[in-house]
């Protein structure tokens, strides 16, 4: 026998993605690829209005239209199309309007389904829906998330509120703490008192693939593909909703082009396709459009924030009271309400604040309805800190990173329970801050900033600080019991050893582009000692993942790959008395290293793959041994996962223009053991530039009537490589406590923490101006106004209209064109 | 996004076009690189029974010399157009236009008529080719007639092409040894402008002698700042000369208001913009 090299460790490996050939390059199983026999298609009729009752839906002509099988509206499905299910009741008197797929009597928001056509082909369907004549009567529109909030025009007249649901956390009440308003009262008289009303702007998720479904009623199961982050939740609320078994019903997502929170919903598009395809004993297909994307899948964010930061005089920080309201649309959607609580345990921050109040009012309004997108409350709870605490720093005239590290948790401090009655099991945010400031060269970036304010440079420098932490690993099962969620939050994971020496490894996370493939091979080969090659990750199909809770919330990993770290760990026990045997040593002589049973002090020794194949022949086992290796284990999260860092953003503001420029962006995470090195700076860098987006580029913007204005890419600005500059991305690395591999997530943390860093530069470079906040997306016009109207503008709001570049008003005979 | 059905007709000369186009008359539209028409067709903003696709008539595509103009054809793309040297030398104000326009697929795909044509006053190419007085070669049944480009966009995305006519190429005057620069302003880089200014430059010696000025998006049509040229003449091109120049150039402009900005703020840009574009294709 030769002495075997110890092999190089996967885990740590920047390897280049498995998945990344098909994803790239198309050429793969999306779900709008999927054709079968006899396939119908559906086109969805929508209301123009925000609100609108529905007089009269005349569907004879669309029904003569050639190859339409069908029709149909939501009085003829009626009770049959179940009602769009609600996963979290924020509070037990929660106000939730019933949720048909397609509308029955009243239209909600301008987008919402009110008749379906089904044709032989999707051009066909798409001709006939244009014949659906429909007749509305326009209802008052609840439009204002401010003006909703006090019931002025209903956005359900029924129900006599727009107020769902009041959700309130109080440190005296829970026992985490002091009585804030104590704390304010006391800053007014002998310290400072910071208050501040802030937007968070509503968003779109804007992935790639656009929603499509296709479902196959034709066999003894019903089977659903869909464009979903959550095959496992939507089979099961698929059965309880329309009351088909369980067992009836396969859902598969199969490789799916992104989603951002945006695709963690069931839609009311799959529960009309299930509804007809079963009717018709067909399968059917629904793809949306692009524009059906950007109107009617749920929007992200949408809240007034009123905040109150008391501190005294030195700037340590007494109370911080937080008053939201959020716009939930026209409906309680499946998380709902439950994305800005998701952030009442964020407000705090890194901090340790004596005191803390959080409440959040969800509100009805006659508009998309919003849910989860990237980082989902954490980002509005880190715009809000740090906005503030940069405010704090402002008004004490200190450094902003000063006046936090007077307030942050030290690292000898942990674990460190929270005033918003979380543990956090480790961190160094001294480490992180001290590292980003020297890539940053933030003290050479300060002095330049003061040389330009000096010399009234057109062109000033600002420079944006967010020391941000988030919880990710959704979730320990008992804390969302006691939030009132309907589910748990563990995952499942199957470890199969193949004949060949071959690994399948079954998720029950669902992944969407993360690069699960990848990171989840490298963690089997370590743990297995099996080349990386060698290992086959297998997600996103109920019958081949029966069991998982999906891709969200920065989980996969920290959960999903702890579940697969035990259920490897179990393969290996059960392969170890087989070894044994087979070695003929005592099970306890073995010693499983680099993929090989060796025997101690002896060079005996057998390979995993040998073993399994030993076990698959089942020739020479020993006694009362099953023939098969393979594992499953089931892991729910003892804690949440608090990954954090440092971001350090200069912004350059050319004072004629109100144009801002990123001059640099450093980011220094701190996300514990890191599997994959250069998937996790896809995430970060991904991460960050949909926070910047956030802070500078992307909102969903209604008119006065309703109509969604940004309903294209021409007016929703989602920004490309060119508007972004090379980010300097570091860690530090505190492992994680709570899981085996000492991972946290990543998947959010570039979002959640480039916002605020972004706005913090914007008003940094302008403050001088008498200017304290520029309103998100941070546009030209509104810094240029906020430069120019000065004593703390905030640049207010834009004119609610989109530029009519497709406006078809030319010359019939002269259309074409190519301007951009 | 699909359109309503349509049938197709690709011509492969201009009088074949012009054939087609009499007899379909207002129930045809004629793509030429469709980077604005199929998004309209898509999105059913318009239903035409009949598209004709000048893509395939040859003679409507390159770029050459006559005399003191160059001859731009209709179908050129803009990427052609933007690599072209003759264009480069005579006609540089149009080079840095095209660099900037849009995304480097849609230079591929869109023409140079198809934009001008399709006269979306955000469009980069109208405020260039107004500022370089160029002529409009309209072509019908009874032969050519030129427009001078201050008569070719009438209105909001309507020009003085006929209903039975179809631009078959752009003459640009030559403006050789012009400096020229297109500064445009967007939120993000693949964005029509918010406000744009096309300046180009005939400068003797630090003075400049003459001054042409396009304004893309303040109003219904391109402009001209007549009034910022006549400030210029004789000029130094200094900065403090060519801010005062410029502090009128949004006079008589009526630009749009949207989310990127309103009127007051574009008309406010627009003296920015031109300050900087003159300064730049001065040279200073």
């Amino acid at each position: 026998m030769t002495v075997t090299e110890e092999p190089q460790m996967e885990i740590g490996r920047d390897r280049r993605r498995k998945e990344d050939q098909r994803l790239i390059t198309g050429r793969t199983r999306w779900t709008d690829n999927i054709t079968l026999p006899g396939m119908l298609h559906l086109a969805m009729v929508r209301s123009p209005f925000a609100h609108a009752k529905i007089v009269n839906i005349d569907t004879e002509e669309a029904k003569k239209a050639p190859n339409v099988v069908t029709v149909v509206t939501g009085k003829d499905l009626g009770e049959e199309q179940g009602s769009l299910p609600n996963a979290w009741p924020i509070t037990p008197d929660q106000v939730t309007p019933p949720h048909p797929p397609v509308a029955i009597d009243r239209a909600t928001f301008a987008g919402e389904i009110v008749a379906v056509v089904v044709a032989r082909s999707a051009a066909e369907a798409r001709d006939a829906a244009e014949l659906v004549d429909v007749d509305y009567e326009e209802l008052p529109a609840a439009l204002d998330l401010k003006e909703s909030a006090e019931d002025k025009v209903l956005a359900h007249p029924d129900l006599g509120t727009n107020k769902s649901a009041l959700w309130v956390f109080d440190s005296a009440d829970a026992g985490t703490g002091g009585n804030v308003d104590e704390a304010i009262a006391k800053a007014r008289e002998d310290g400072i008192v910071i208050e501040r009303e802030y937007r968070q702007q509503r968003l779109i998720p804007a992935f790639m693939e656009p929603r499509s479904t296709v479902v196959d009623p034709t066999g003894e199961q019903i089977t659903m593909w869909s464009a979903t982050q959550i095959p496992h939740i939507l089979r099961f609320l698929l059965a309880a909703v329309l009351g088909v078994s369980e067992s009836k019903v396969r859902v598969i997502a199969p490789d799916v082009g992104g989603g951002f929170g945006g695709k963690l919903q069931t839609t009311p598009e799959e529960f009309i396709t299930m509804v007809l395809a079963r009717r018709l004993g067909k399968p059917v297909k629904f793809t949306e459009t692009r524009s059906e994307s950007m109107m009617a899948a749920h929007h992200g964010r949408d809240q007034w924030q009123k905040l109150t930061l008391s501190a005294e005089k030195d700037g340590t920080v007494t109370g911080f009271k937080v008053e939201l309201l959020a716009d939930l649309g026209s409906h309680v959607s499946l998380v709902g309400g439950g994305v800005p609580v998701l952030g009442a345990f964020m407000f705090n921050a890194i901090y340790k604040f004596p005191a803390y109040h959080f409440q959040v009012q969800t509100v009805l309004t006659n508009k998309a309805w919003t849910d989860a997108y990237r980082g989902a409350g954490r980002p509005e709870a880190t715009f809000g800190i740090e906005r503030m605490m940069t405010e704090l720093a402002a008004g004490l005239g200190v450094d902003p990173l000063e006046i936090r590290e007077k307030n942050w948790i030290k690292h000898e401090e942990f674990p460190f329970t929270t005033v918003a009655g979380l543990e956090y099991d480790s961190g160094n945010y001294e480490a992180a801050t001290a590292l980003a400031k020297e890539h940053f060269g933030y003290d050479e970036l300060r002095a330049e900033q003061q040389r330009r304010r000096e010399a009234k440079d057109p062109v000033q420098l600002g420079i944006g600080v967010s020391t941000f932490t988030e919880m990710c690993g959704l979730a320990p099962s008992r804390v969302l019991g006691s939030l009132d969620y309907g589910a748990g939050g563990w995952e499942h994971a199957t470890v199969r050893m193949l004949a060949t020496g071959k690994v399948e490894v079954i998720t029950g996370a669902s992944a969407h582009g993360q690069g699960h493939e990848t990171a989840f091979s490298q963690i089997v080969a370590d743990r297995l000692g099996v080349p990386f090659e060698d290992v086959e990750v297998l997600h996103g199909d109920t019958q081949v993942a029966p069991k998982g809770l999906d891709t969200y919330g920065s989980r996969s990993l920290v959960v999903g790959g702890e579940a697969l770290v035990r259920a490897a760990d179990k393969v290996i026990e059960k392969a170890r008395p087989i070894a044994a045997h087979l070695l003929e040593a005592s099970a306890d002589d073995l010693e499983f290293k680099a993929g090989r049973f060796g025997v101690r002090g002896t060079d005996q020794g057998m390979a995993m793959a040998e073993v399994a194949l030993a076990t698959f022949a089942a020739h020479n086992l020993p006694d009362g041994v099953e023939p098969s290796l393979d594992c499953d284990a089931t892991y729910d999260p003892v804690n949440f996962n608090y990954p954090h860092g440092t971001h350090l953003c200069a912004m350059e503001v050319d004072t004629e223009t109100g144009a801002v420029k990123m001059r640099k962006y450093t980011c220094v995470d701190d996300i514990g053991n890191v599997i994959n090195p250069l998937i996790v700076a896809g995430q970060v860098h991904g991460g960050l530039v949909q926070g910047i987006a956030q802070a500078l580029w992307e909102e969903a913007v209604y008119d006065d009537s309703g109509t969604l204005v940004s309903a294209s890419f021409v007016d929703y600005l989602v920004p490309t490589a060119a508007d972004t500059i090379s980010f300097d991305v570091d860690h530090t690395t505190t492992p994680s406590l709570t899981n085996t591999l000492g991972t946290k997530g990543v998947g959010e943390a570039g979002t959640i923490a480039s916002t605020p860093a972004v706005v913090n530069a914007v008003v940094d470079a302008i403050r001088q101006f008498g200017v304290n906040d520029v309103r998100m997306p941070c546009t030209p016009e509104r810094v240029w106004k906020a430069i120019n109207d000065g004593g703390g503008g905030d640049g207010g709001a834009t004119t609610e209209a989109a530029a009519p570049h497709f406006d078809d008003s030319g010359d019939t005979a002269i259309a074409d064109g190519a301007p951009e | 996004m699909i359109p309503a059905q349509f049938d197709y007709l690709a011509p492969t000369t201009v009088e074949d076009a012009l054939v087609a186009l009499a007899e379909h008359g207002d129930d045809a539209k004629i793509i030429a690189g469709g980077q604005s028409l199929l998004p309209v067709l898509r999105m059913r903003l318009n239903a035409p029974e009949f598209v004709i696709d000048l893509g395939r008539i040859e003679s409507l595509r390159g770029v050459t010399e006559d005399g003191d103009a160059l001859v731009i054809g209709a179908m050129t793309t803009h990427s052609d157009v933007g690599t072209n040297p003759l264009v480069a030398e005579h006609a540089a104000l149009i080079t840095k236009a095209v660099e900037h326009l849009a995304d480097a697929q849609v230079r591929h795909r869109g023409t140079f008529g198809g934009a001008l044509a399709h006269a979306d006053p955000a469009g980069d190419l109208g405020a260039p080719v107004l500022a370089l007085d160029a002529e409009f070669v309209i072509t019908g049944s009874g032969g050519e007639r030129r427009v001078s480009a201050a008569d070719f966009f009438e209105d909001f995305m309507t020009t003085a092409i006929g209903d039975d006519e179809i631009l078959t190429s752009v003459r640009i005057p030559k403006h050789t040894g012009w400096g020229a620069h297109y500064e445009k302003f967007v939120r993000v880089a693949h964005q029509w402008p918010i406000v744009a200014v096309a300046a180009t430059v005939r400068a003797e010696g630090g003075t400049i002698a003459e001054a042409r000025i396009g304004l893309t998006n303040m109003g219904s049509t391109p402009l001209r700042a007549t009034t910022v040229e006549q400030a210029l003449v004789g000029q130094p091109a200094t900065d403090e000369a060519v801010r005062r120049a410029a502090e009128s150039a949004a006079e008589g402009t009526n630009p749009p208001s949207d989310l990127n900005g309103d009127a007051d703020y574009r008309r406010h840009l627009a003296t920015v913009l031109t300050r900087r574009a003159v300064l730049a294709a001065a040279g200073a």
